[in-house]
């Protein structure tokens, strides 16, 4: 392995590390719902600071279930993979294909 | 659950619940700011959406071979706010991906990139809401990629190499991102007690401590992802400043 793709992997490993860390020490433990992190939440949240508090306006489209939002934070992901994966890979191939085009080019020629 | 009975402002236990709950959701809710608030935030924002879509327009008339990685700054934004990760508070919040962006492209640009990202969240997701638009839009779209953009151009300037700038530039832009957001929410929810800067302090207190990993995650990725740039669009990167022309992408990228 290079030493570029040992530092990538070095990154990614921290990141993983960085995400998964407070998982396996069970930091989420002292909470009733570990690790939420939905909207609902913050909504009861803003209504218990302001008991009085009536959110003016729904969204025009909520996603009927859990499952189902979950499947569109992962599209939403996915595409935003998809377009960098397509980047990069148009990168590397047009950096691999000019020395075989300019050689092509001379055989020609 | 708990019941939305508890009163306000019974003593720090109590706001500290409520707040690790605000606190998950980046985004303000649907509806979850008063209608001034939402006016407000949404008319500072407009100008700089505006002046984004510009900057944009200019930038891919002049420069039509930067769509593809202005493409790739965009969906950059998208993985990132879609990654929904746990944090040391036990709570899971997402970074948002705007340093690059703005690093690359300079800040209007990703007014406009995070704008559409936000709305696709809030129109698909429920996550955000158009009422709400403004105010996120101003503190992910415009203020965090300002401020990452000004600690990149300082770490730079002070010497700083190149991919230690860069993860100061997406760590703060990340950082600053949510504490504009508890700002807004102690201005819309004063504390009862301490008001204003009682509400900021609490809530700036927590989301720090929450959004401080995230940010590092966020900085080692797009440091990570400047580092595949420069081996792959050195040239690109040298146009827009990023790399000194000329000088080997090998040794910046060190």
């Amino acid at each position: 392995m290079s030493r570029n793709a040992r530092i990538n992997g070095l990154l990614l490993l921290v990141v993983v590390a960085l995400a998964v860390l407070p998982l396996a020490l069970g930091l989420g433990d002292h909470k009733e719902e570990p690790f939420a992190g939905a909207d609902g939440e913050a909504e009861t949240a803003i209504t218990e600071i302001e008991p009085d508090y009536e959110p003016w306006f729904s969204p025009l489209y909520e996603p009927p279930s859990g499952e189902i939002e979950s499947a569109l934070f992962a599209l939403q992901a996915a595409l935003g993979a998809g377009v960098l994966g397509y980047y990069f890979g148009l990168r590397r191939g047009r950096r691999q294909g000019a020395p075989r085009a300019d050689e092509s080019g001379a055989e020609g020629a | 659950m708990v019941p939305v009975s508890q009163e306000t402002g019974q003593g720090v236990s109590t706001i500290h619940e409520v707040l690790e709950r605000v606190c998950p959701a980046m985004h303000i809710a649907e509806g979850f700011l008063p209608p001034a608030h939402a006016v407000a935030w949404g008319v500072a924002s407009a100008p700089f959406v505006v002046h984004g879509v510009r900057s944009l327009t200019r930038e891919v008339r002049e420069h039509p071979e930067s769509t593809l990685l202005l493409g790739a700054s965009g969906a950059f934004t998208f993985v990132l706010s879609a990654l929904k990760l746990p944090s040391v508070t036990g709570s899971c919040s997402h970074p948002t991906g705007t340093g690059l962006g703005a690093i690359l492209f300079r800040p209007p640009v990703m007014a406009v990139l995070g704008t559409i990202t936000l709305l696709f969240q809030a129109l698909l997701l429920a996550h955000g809401g158009l009422t709400t638009l403004g105010a996120n839009v101003f503190s992910m779209a415009v203020v965090g990629p300002w401020a990452g953009y000004a600690a990149y151009r300082l770490s730079r300037r002070s010497g700083l190499p190149l991919m230690a700038a860069v993860f100061a530039g997406a760590f703060v832009a990340d950082l600053s991102t949510y504490c504009v957001t508890s700002v807004q929410l102690a201005l819309a929810f004063p504390d009862p007690s301490g008001g204003f800067l009682g509400a900021l302090g609490k809530f700036g207190t927590i989301f720090a401590v929450t959004q401080i990993p995230l940010a590092v995650s966020e900085g080692l990725l797009t440091v990570l992802v400047m580092r595949l740039l420069t081996q792959s669009s050195g040239g690109e990167l040298a146009r827009l400043g990023v790399l000194v022309a000329g000088k080997s992408s090998r040794a910046v990228a060190r």
